[in-house]
């Protein structure tokens, strides 16, 4: 059972990315989208915790949701993978169910 | 009734997109600076994410209301603070903001900067001396 | 109500401004100032698509002050004042310019 898990929560605002993290287990997906893709963005104060979550579970952010806020993909975090909304759409088919986090 | 003015200052504390809260501040702002008012903005937390610059919102089908704070300078909104800690929290430096400026129509419309950069005790005295302060 | 101009439904809200300020073309000026007695001058059209430009660069209709402003700037000083912008527009430059270039009701204005 794996399971792909999704935040739309900035880091800064709610601590749901963190909740999301502690409850994943190993081999999960994990999908910022809206406010959460700030979360895969360098230089944060929430950087170290993000890359440390990358020795588990597998991240990804919406590359709409980044483009919209104004980064790049040179602005994230590497080991991070930028999807679109059809490799949003393929990350739910390949896991066996979507968990959100809000 | 004497005519007063008051010191206003709208907070932004919430990314854009995400939620309306971005959007409604700079409606309120715009609405009210039909009122002379002394009107300030200040820029905290997630806040700081409504001023990057290059947001492109054609990917998530919501109006980019990002060039609108370039308008500010035209409704006479001419004190933005951005708090150097939430930047620095965020990973972003005054470049990754979008330049606003307005125009001084007493020195051949020069442009001068809208943004002032300041630490979080100085935004905080920056609160204390309002009269009003609009949250969003 | 709808309006039509060269043959094509323009939808509108019940103010009368366009619903989509995408769909616009010079037509849609013309049309409705028909229906308002008013011939479209050359100063007229500076106005109208100043009025589009900013929207353009703005995504908002300026503000009546705002465009008051701006017009004295571009245009020269003694056209920066609402004497001569409701000369052009005497329903206002909100109620009639705006609603001519296709653009909402400016923002500020109550």
């Amino acid at each position: 059972m794996s399971t792909l898990h999704t935040v739309n929560k900035s880091p800064f605002e709610k601590p749901s990315l963190d909740v999301c993290l502690a409850h994943a287990t190993a081999g999960a997906g994990v999908l910022l989208i809206e406010d959460g893709v700030y979360a895969a963005t360098k230089g944060t104060a929430v950087e170290d915790r993000v890359k440390q979550a990358l020795d588990s579970v597998k991240l990804f952010v919406l590359g709409p949701d980044l483009l919209a806020r104004g980064f790049t993909e040179d602005r994230v975090i590497d080991g991070i993978n930028v999807v679109d909304y059809a490799g949003f759409v393929d990350l739910a088919a390949e896991h066996d169910k979507v968990q959100a986090w809000l | 009734m004497s005519e007063t003015i008051k010191n206003f200052l709208y907070l932004n504390r919430k990314a854009p997109y995400g939620t309306i809260y971005a959007w409604e501040s700079l409606e309120v702002v715009l609405i009210g600076a039909a009122f002379d008012q002394d009107v300030s903005l200040a820029f905290v937390d997630d806040g700081v994410y409504q001023l990057t610059k290059g947001q492109d919102t054609a990917g998530i089908g919501m109006k980019n209301f990002s060039p609108t704070y370039a308008a500010l300078g035209d409704y006479e909104v001419k004190k933005i603070f951005v708090e150097q800690e939430s930047l620095d929290e965020r990973g972003l430096t005054l470049d990754d903001l979008q330049h606003l400026v307005w125009e001084d129509e007493d020195e051949d419309y020069a442009e001068k900067d809208s943004i002032k950069l300041v630490s979080r005790a100085e935004m905080a005295a920056i609160m204390d001396d309002a009269d009003v302060v609009f949250s969003f | 109500m709808p309006i039509e101009v060269n043959g094509k439904t323009f939808e509108t809200d019940e103010e009368g401004y366009l619903s989509d300020i995408n769909a616009w073309e010079p037509g849609v000026a013309e049309v409705m100032s028909k229906e308002d007695d008013l011939e479209l001058t050359d100063e007229h059209w500076d106005i109208i698509n100043y009025l589009r430009d900013y929207y353009e660069e703005y995504q908002i209709a300026p503000a009546v002050r705002v465009l008051t402003k701006a017009v004295g700037k571009k245009f020269g000083k003694d056209k920066g004042n609402s004497k001569y912008l409701y000369g052009l527009f005497p329903y206002g430059p909100a109620k009639q310019a705006c609603r001519y270039a296709g653009l909402p009701k400016p923002t500020g204005c109550v």
